[in-house]
């Protein structure tokens, strides 16, 4: 892998010689890439929600009925299901948003990035419990309790 | 040597600005803005459709019809509608000039990016606004 190692023998004794001994030398980043790339993900995920949500919703001017219908879809289990993924993701996204301003804007920022990371995990943990609660509340109990 | 590359000294007045437009440093403040605004609105609309007062089940016609009476959540909607399509719209672009490595590519994405904005942003605001609350059923 390095190019010195054929020119140099001794640089190949180095720490380098270590890292290509092991196979691959995959970068596992820090906690703070990967909030970036989850960042982008959850981004892109409500973006394309997003589009399907205002046609969705267009059909109110179609007629009550073909609306009714459409929006039924969204009380069924598996779609119920995606809703709270669909809350998770924005609320992971409007969380690490704030952590990015203040990474960006408050002069400690960059310092408690990553204790900013935690909190910003506990906080969707402490909302997502019972915010998932509330919202599968309804199908569970029909799935599994008759009415 | 050196006589070959003719540079000119860091602050002489000659010197060509290094960027010909600020265009990217209003679209980082734009999702900043932008962002803050969409926190509350964003959350607040999920906090009320998804998980008050029993979530989704009690969504129909009539609940949205009932809402748009209030001139506060037509404007709330339509805030939300193209602070959202825009916000998403710009971070897509983020992400297609990162990632697409043909220029044709990266040419189309970003027309089909921006059709399906414009066609977002104008079929909701057309709802918003031309909603009817006395439509018949069928």
């Amino acid at each position: 892998m390095s190019t010195t190692a054929s020119t140099a023998p001794q640089a190949a004794a180095s720490d380098r010689a270590g890292a290509s001994r092991r196979q691959g030398t995959f970068y596992r980043g820090d906690p703070g890439m990967w909030s970036w790339v989850l960042h982008r993900i959850t981004g892109v995920l409500t973006f394309f929600f997003l589009f399907v949500h205002v046609l969705d919703t267009a059909l109110v001017r179609v007629s009550p009925n073909t609306y009714d219908q459409v929006i039924e879809t969204y009380k069924t289990p598996i779609v119920n299901l995606l809703e709270v993924g669909l809350v998770g993701a924005v609320l992971f996204h409007a969380l690490n948003g704030i952590r990015v301003m203040l990474v960006d804007f408050w002069s400690k920022g960059p310092k408690v990035q990553k204790a900013m990371l935690w909190v910003i995990g506990v906080v969707w943990v402490a909302v997502m419990v019972p915010g998932a609660f509330f919202m599968m509340k309804r199908t569970v109990e029909t799935l599994f309790g008759g009415n | 040597m050196t006589e070959s590359l003719a540079l000119d000294k860091p602050r002489s007045p000659k010197r060509p600005a290094a960027r010909r437009s600020n265009f990217e440093l209003y679209s980082w403040l734009f999702m900043r803005i932008s962002g803050l605004a969409l926190i509350i609105l964003v959350l607040g609309h999920l906090l009320i459709m998804n998980i008050l007062d029993g979530g989704v089940h009690r969504i129909n016609w009539g609940f949205v019809a009932g809402r748009w009476a209030s001139p506060f959540w037509q404007f709330w909607d339509l805030s939300m509608l193209w602070l959202a399509e825009i916000h998403g719209g710009n971070g897509l672009r983020t992400i297609i000039d990162d990632y697409a490595r043909k220029d044709s590519t990266r040419f189309w994405l970003k027309i089909l990016l921006y059709v399906s904005m414009a066609l977002i942003l104008a079929v909701g605001t057309m709802v918003i606004f031309t909603f009817d609350p006395n439509m018949p059923a069928n």
